[in-house]
This record gives C-alpha cells, sequence and structure tokens, in this order.
C-alpha cells in the first residue's frame, strides 16, 4: 500500500483519541466598499455583501469536514475594523451597523462575527470616540458579535487614554450583561500589537491592509502533543522540543489541505495558517496538561514559563515548515476558562493571576478569559491593560487582555458561560489601587528598539 | 480521487464481503487492501479509486456506515489527502 498502515491509524487515533480537529475557518472580508454617507445605509450594504460572500462558507466547511474526516469546529466571518466605517456614525449608528453583522451572522449560521473593533494604538478620531462608546451597547445587544481595540504597538507605544477608557467599557459591558454572568466581556478584547489576520476570536479582525476577502485557517490539537509527549517521558528537553516540532507538523498540514480546499471551493483566497494550540474545556484538550506532562505537579508552579516557552517556541518551528503562509496568533494560547487543566491549576491554587501575566510574555495571546470579582475597579482594569500592553509592546509580540469582571461574583465563585467558552473561577488579583497612574492618560512613548529603519 | 477505508473491530466472516459490496454498488474501485493486527483490533484498511463513483461521498459514507453496523465494527472513509499530508513531506 503507498500508504503506511500506522499512519493511517496515527492521524485516526489523532483525530477520534486525541481531539485532532481544525478549529477554526474563518472568511475575513473587506467592508470598505460598503461605506456610505448615511450610516443606516451602510449597515445594509454591510448585511448584504456578508451575506452573499460567506453563503457557502458553514456548508462547505461541513462538506470538507466530512470528506477528510477531521472535525472543522468553528466557522466564522471577521470584517474591517468597524471603526473605519462610519462616516458620519454616531453611537447609535455604530449599534446598528452591530445589529446588521448579528443577522449576517446568524443569516450564514457561523458561530461569530469578529470586526467590531478599533485601532487607536496612537490616538481616537472623532469616529473612534463614538464608536468606543458604542461598544458596550453594541455587545450587550447582540449574539455573535464580537469586538476588539488595539491600544498599543511596538511603533506607536500605548494609548494610556484608550488604556483608562477599556476599564470603563468592560465595566460597563460586564454590567448590562449582569444577567448572563457578564458574557458580553468575553465577547471583548483588548490588544497591543493586534495582527491584521487573527482567525480567532474574539480578536479576529480583517485588517486594512487585506484584501478583499480571504480564508484564514486556525489549527489546534494541545491533545494531540500531549499524547505524543507522554512517549517521551523523562527524555531530555532537546527530545521534547523535537517532539512537538514533528506533532505541529502534521496538525499544520492538516490545517493546510482544509485551507487551500476551503479556498478553491468557496473561490476565496487562501490568506494564512494560525499556527495556535488552542485548548477547549475538554478533558484531554488542554494546553496546561502538556506543561504537567513536562514534568510539572501543576500549571502555574515554578517552572512553568519556561515550559510554555518551550511548547511556544517548538509549535512555531514545526508549524512553520508546514505551510507557506503563516500567520494570525500562533503560538500556544492560554485561556483560563477553556482549558480543563487551567481552571484545576487555579482551583487548587497552583496558578496564580501574577504567574498567569509571567506566562502570557512568553505565549501567543495574554490575559485571555479570566474572571475577576466584580467589583473590581475601573482603574485596576485599565491597569491590567497597561501591564499586559507593556509586555507585548516591549517584546514586539501580541498581547491581549479578555477579562470579566463577573457582576455580584466573589474570589472563589465560579462563573458559566457554557459551550467553548467554558467556565471560569473567579481569580483573586491585588487590592492596591492604581487609580491615580492611570487617571495620568496621555501616551507611553515607543520603546528605543522599534526604531528599526 | 481516491480514498481510504479503515474498518476496526473484531474479526468475523464477511467483512471483506459486506464492504466491498457496498463499494461494488456505487461502482468505486479497490486499489489496495491490506489487513492487520493493531493494539489487539482487528484492522483493515483499503485504498480505493472513487472517480467513477456513482452517488456523492456523503451517501458512500452513508452505505459504508450501514455495512459497518451490520458487521458490528466501525467502518471510516476519508480522503487520501489528509494522510498524505499529515505523513509525506
Amino acid at each position: 500500500m503507498a500508504l503506511i498502515a500506522k499512519d493511517i491509524i496515527e492521524t485516526i487515533q489523532m483525530i477520534e483519541k486525541d481531539n485532532l480537529d481544525i478549529r477554526t475557518t474563518t472568511m475575513g472580508i473587506s467592508l470598505f466598499d460598503c461605506i456610505s454617507h448615511n450610516p443606516i445605509i451602510t449597515a445594509e450594504k454591510i448585511y448584504d455583501k456578508v451575506t452573499k460572500k460567506a453563503a457557502r462558507l458553514v456548508k462547505t466547511a461541513e462538506e470538507i469536514g466530512k470528506e477528510f474526516g477531521i472535525p472543522i469546529i468553528n466557522k466564522r466571518i471577521s470584517v474591517t475594523p468597524v471603526a473605519m466605517l462610519g462616516s458620519g456614525a454616531d453611537r447609535d449608528d455604530y449599534v446598528e451597523i452591530a445589529f446588521a453583522l448579528d443577522r449576517a451572522a446568524e443569516e450564514t449560521g457561523v458561530d461569530f462575527i469578529g470586526g467590531y473593533s478599533a485601532l487607536v494604538q496612537k490616538g481616537f478620531t472623532a469616529t473612534d470616540l463614538e464608536f468606543l462608546a458604542s461598544i458596550p451597547q453594541a455587545l450587550a445587544q447582540t449574539q455573535k458579535v464580537c469586538s476588539s481595540v488595539n491600544v498599543g504597538s511596538s511603533k506607536a507605544g500605548i494609548n494610556m487614554d484608550a488604556v483608562k477608557w477599556m476599564g470603563s467599557i468592560i465595566k460597563e459591558t460586564a454590567y448590562l450583561t449582569k444577567e448572563k454572568d457578564s458574557i458580553g466581556c468575553a465577547k471583548f478584547v483588548v490588544f497591543a500589537n493586534a495582527v491584521e489576520d487573527n482567525p480567532f476570536m474574539a480578536g479576529a479582525f480583517h485588517g486594512p491592509g487585506e484584501p478583499e476577502a480571504v480564508i484564514n485557517v486556525g489549527v489546534s490539537g494541545p491533545g494531540v502533543v500531549k499524547s505524543a509527549l507522554e512517549k517521551v517521558e523523562g527524555m531530555a528537553m532537546d527530545v521534547v522540543a523535537e517532539t512537538i516540532k514533528r506533532t505541529a507538523f502534521k496538525i499544520t498540514r492538516a490545517g493546510m489541505l482544509v485551507g487551500k480546499e476551503m479556498s478553491q471551493r468557496v473561490g476565496v483566497p487562501f490568506g494564512i495558517m494560525d499556527l495556535s494550540l488552542a485548548p477547549t474545556p475538554k478533558v484531554g484538550d488542554s494546553v496546561a496538561e502538556i506543561l504537567e506532562i513536562m514534568g510539572l505537579e501543576k500549571c502555574g508552579t515554578h517552572g512553568t514559563t519556561a515550559a510554555l516557552a518551550l511548547l511556544n517556541d517548538a509549535v512555531k518551528k514545526g508549524g512553520i515548515m508546514a505551510s507557506s503562509h503563516v500567520g494570525g496568533l500562533s503560538g500556544a494560547f492560554i485561556p483560563v476558562s477553556e482549558d480543563a487543566g487551567m481552571i484545576d491549576a487555579v482551583i487548587s491554587g497552583a496558578l496564580t493571576f501574577d504567574k498567569l501575566e509571567a506566562m502570557t510574555s512568553v505565549c501567543s495571546v495574554g490575559i485571555d478569559m479570566v474572571a475577576v470579582s466584580g467589583d473590581t475597579s475601573e482603574s485596576t482594569l485599565s491597569a491590567i491593560i497597561a501591564d499586559e500592553a507593556a509586555i507585548g509592546v516591549i517584546n514586539n509580540k501580541t498581547t491581549a487582555v479578555r477579562i470579566i469582571p463577573a457582576y455580584g461574583k466573589k474570589v472563589g465563585d465560579i462563573v458559566n458561560f457554557g459551550g467553548l467558552l467554558g467556565s471560569a473561577p473567579v481569580m483573586a488579583i491585588s487590592e492596591y489601587s492604581s487609580e491615580d497612574f492611570i487617571a495620568r492618560g496621555g501616551r507611553i512613548p515607543a520603546p528605543v528598539h522599534s526604531f528599526k529603519n | 480521487m481516491k480514498a481510504v477505508i479503515t474498518v476496526v473491530g473484531k474479526d468475523k466472516t464477511g467483512i471483506i464481503y459486506h464492504i466491498s459490496k457496498a463499494l461494488y454498488e456505487h461502482n468505486v474501485n479497490i486499489e489496495d487492501l491490506t489487513q492487520t493486527i493493531m493494539q489487539e483490533n482487528f484492522t483493515m484498511l483499503m485504498l480505493v479509486n472513487y472517480e467513477m463513483m456513482e452517488c456523492s461521498f456523503d451517501e458512500l459514507k452513508a452505505a459504508l456506515n450501514v455495512a459497518g453496523e451490520n458487521l458490528g465494527l466501525s467502518v471510516r472513509l476519508q480522503r487520501e489527502d489528509i494522510f498524505d499530508a499529515m505523513h509525506k513531506i
């Protein structure tokens, strides 16, 4: 047989036992041609364009998943940052655009639509101000719309006025969605060095430098990596790195195949592969468990940052060889609520907020899906965002904050979002104030090593 | 257009008969076949060519599933490309 039986069985085991899947196929759609003098007409044009372009997205992904025998879990859409589309729009007009996006997501059958976003790393335009003010309402009144704001970059520094505002947006969103454990905050992410081609939610948007439409694919498979590492127990780190690389290569090749096939069938060019290890709340689909299999008693203990650094780097090295176009966030995700091992580590006290912050300096995103006490102040939320943005800006990497000050909840309570968003134990954070620091506003200048020209 | 059929379960009489009957009825050609015991399970792998197939991929999958259910075995049908992509450089 041209194919080796061992390889066939290995692939089937990866899919059936180790939860290998294609985590998301995301169609990026440019909406610049929907801008009109009247924001209501803009909203209509957006609905028409998104529903037309993505009409076959979900059906095609399901067909391909069946043919290859590999599940494609999420089908999503990302659009041009909406703040850029509202010529003359006020905050209510922007909420109308959010409704149009939500309806389009419903009509096309996708899980989420991302791109209710603004890029304000250096400052605000007049329409940005209206847009940002609309975010809490937009998140509270829609089901599938995801929002993000980029507040810093290695080239521009950190917009501390925006950072300050983010704290208040998060608190207001938490309040407006208080009946559902403040779930609105799970659909909102604050970035530094946001990427324009990220297929993962909540931070996906179709950057202004992107073409008319693209298909981006995010692979997954923490369970597959864990399973591979179980076979090299006790061996040196070199072997661990090599094993992860080999596994990442295979996972990525499966993703590439799906991406190319999707692109061909829906008639939209292939954009990038995002080589991310994205966990789900399912046992055996956890990034924390990979770190533990490397020899840590619990994720969060000393050595966790080093283990995560190795994992993140090896995933990239293996994946890069398997795909000619790598982009997005690419690395290991460490969302607390979406990872059974992380939840367990928090509950047992092994993983603290501060350790999590340290981990974000070597992983692909940041403080992700972390629930904190509902009475956390706006300025403390902003200060958490400032810290994360600083890690990203100084280290030339993407960082993000998706934090949920769950209304009425206290440290030790559990917040339940359901589905892929999982559930999160409310984590303890510092009780000391950052109020005066955040009140200063202004801009933190770009770091010296960003001047490379 | 090639696909791999994987049959896993307890060995018994008639496996090849039932699977190949379903393939014959849909005009799918068997190009290669191998059997082995893997982790105490009988495993049969078939490489088939479905260029001349007279139904959709989904319908073939359903027909093979019916054959599998009758035999008490699990039957999978997957396009060959997925294995090539993951295991060949």
